[in-house]
């Protein structure tokens, strides 16, 4: 059985269409992963999943239940670790998670019993009475994880987990979420703009842009549907169209894109066809600037399919 | 009943956090000190204007200033629903079965709970100062009652105009805004035959002034029991009234994420 189902959402904030039609499906025990740059409609996906929003139309499970007509159930199946934590900052942390608990219809000594579990499960139990005032980022994620997952749900809605960590926290925080979806056996819902987050967590991935679903598949899927390297040439100056029929020329694919003065282009062997496009462009008069070349990354999986370098339509909002 | 479980959970939280930095009740409580010990002793000849039902000014302010500063501490209380919506603590809840009513209803709990307890001190200062409330426990209990159906009525306006304006600047010139014109619309401070006939009306339809009178009558003689019944029961119907209000813009902020 699928746990969440998502169908044709679509949802409109004044001039943005912030969901144009996202359609996917998390299998249950997967990590799924929704990446895209801000913007993207990857939170307000998450947010009509977890019930805070309603969407304009279209329709949605999540283990079963109606996001819409039986909010309630889905409420009680799920964990929601939002993007900006949400929890209170002048309550412990303990104190934060018995609250949780209790709106969650928990209590007793299995409250007490869970509370105390989840504290040593993210680590965070010898700070579990003082102020979440004083805690570190990286704290503060990990007491927000433990708010998500208090009642035991089965489904876990992780929103950008990373964004504001240090590179240290983040890669010890991958650690822990797969971990949890581990020992917890959940099926988690993850957003990022991480590329190698996603490659990192996700057991299966949609790429979303401008409020759609681009790709869905494996990292690896995903990457071997491009076949090939990539050769990055940047020249010096902009004859950009005439390089770029030199490269074609060369032998090397015609699928081509350009981002201002690099070109990206995709080879079947670039250590043997690297030289060749170089000397090319030299006896053609075109002066490089620099030229590198790389395994498929993710990074290039969103850029075959949606014709945009990730970096930049991530920088440029 | 979800509504009252969760209402009561969430109003410890909050109670909670606000014990943790007694600080705030206490400089809340500067301003009716200054009222009581400056004011009350520079204007305690303006009884003898007549019209006050005593001869002692501290008597007749001492109720008030209980209901004067539950009434102030009322309009800031849409400031903390700020913060939890700053802070989306709101919106952690929303995802969650937790009674929606509960988060409106706690904030108004909370506000009502702060201004009971600054009614105590204020009184037992004023028990010092030499007031005595001839009514007894069940006056002491009257002019608590009426500081904290004063705080919910305006609690629940100020948590509406929260969820409306969702910014704390907003929130600080509306406070500033009404709080001083509905301070001197009322007989807070002196008698109501002294006041000119226009503010005379006026005042009738203030709930400030409705909350003075009913905890006022009790420190006065030939306390007339059934006029406060009828106010505090006008502060009640009143506080339904604006809490509905407050969780109606509650539902309008849902429905805008």
């Amino acid at each position: 059985m699928d746990a969440i189902v998502v169908s044709e959402l679509r949802k409109r904030y004044g001039d943005v269409q912030a969901l144009d039609g996202v359609s996917f499906a998390v299998r249950e025990g997967e990590v799924f992963g929704l990446l895209g740059p801000n913007g993207a409609g990857k939170s307000t996906t998450v947010r009509v999943l977890v019930t805070l929003t309603h969407p304009d139309s279209g329709s949605a499970t999540v283990n079963g239940h109606d996001v819409i007509r039986n909010a309630d159930t889905v409420r009680r199946s799920i964990g929601y670790v939002p993007q900006d934590s949400g929890v209170d900052q002048y309550g412990t942390g303990r104190e934060n998670l018995m609250l949780q608990g209790r709106v969650q219809d928990m209590g007793g000594v299995d409250l007490h019993k869970r509370v105390d579990e989840l504290l040593e499960l993210v680590g965070i139990a010898d700070a579990a009475d003082r102020i979440v005032k004083t805690y570190s980022g990286g704290m503060r994620r990990r007491l927000d994880i433990a708010l998500g997952l208090v009642h035991r749900p089965r489904v876990l809605f992780l929103d950008e987990p990373t964004t504001g960590l240090d590179p240290e926290a983040r890669v010890a925080m991958w650690t822990e979420v797969s971990r949890l979806a581990e020992s917890e056996s959940l099926t988690i819902l993850l957003t990022t703009h991480y590329l190698e987050e996603a490659d990192q967590l996700a057991d299966r991935l949609s790429i979303v842009s401008q409020g759609r679903v681009v790709v869905e598949g494996t990292p690896a899927e995903l990457k071997r549907g491009l076949r090939g390297d990539a050769v990055h040439v940047e020249l010096e100056n902009g004859a950009v169209d005439e390089a770029q029929r030199v490269i074609a020329s060369v032998g090397a694919r015609p699928e081509q894109v350009v981002e201002g003065r690099i070109i990206v282009s995709r080879v079947t062997n670039g250590a043997r066809e690297l030289p060749g496009i170089l000397s090319a462009l030299e006896s053609a008069g075109i002066t490089v600037a620099s030229a590198s070349l790389s395994r498929p990354t993710l990074d290039d999986v969103y850029l075959h399919y949606t014709g945009r370098e990730f970096s930049m339509e991530d920088s440029g909002r | 009943m979800t509504v009252l479980r969760d209402t009561w959970f969430m109003t410890v939280r909050q109670a909670r956090n606000l014990m943790r930095e007694p600080i705030w009740i206490v400089l809340l409580l500067v301003q009716p000190m200054v009222w009581l010990l400056l004011y009350g002793q520079l204007f305690r000849n303006v009884t003898r204007l007549g019209g006050f039902g005593t001869s002692s000014y501290i008597t007749f302010l001492a109720p008030a200033i209980v209901v004067m500063n539950a009434f102030f501490g009322a309009t800031w209380s849409g400031m903390s629903m700020i913060n939890d919506l700053d802070h989306k603590v709101v919106e952690r809840f929303l995802a969650t079965p937790a009674s929606r009513l509960s988060i409106v209803l706690s904030q108004i709990v909370r506000s009502a709970l702060t201004a009971a307890i600054q009614a105590v001190i204020i009184l037992v200062v004023s028990f010092i100062l030499g007031v005595r409330i001839h009514t007894g426990v069940l006056g002491w209990l009257t002019i608590i009652l009426a500081g904290i159906l004063v705080n919910s009525a305006f609690a629940g306006i100020s948590q509406a105009i929260a969820l409306l304006t969702r910014r704390e600047a907003t929130m600080i010139a509306i406070a500033n805004f009404i709080g001083l014109p509905l301070l001197f619309l009322s007989s807070t401070m002196i008698a109501r035959p002294q006041m000119p006939g226009w503010m005379q009306s006026a005042a009738s339809l203030n709930p400030v002034d409705w909350g003075v009178r009913a905890a006022r009558e009790v420190v006065l003689p030939h306390t007339n029991w059934s006029a406060v019944g009828w106010r505090l029961l006008l502060l009640f119907a009143l506080t339904a009234v604006t809490a509905a209000w407050a969780t109606s813009t509650f539902r309008a902020y849902q429905r805008s994420l």
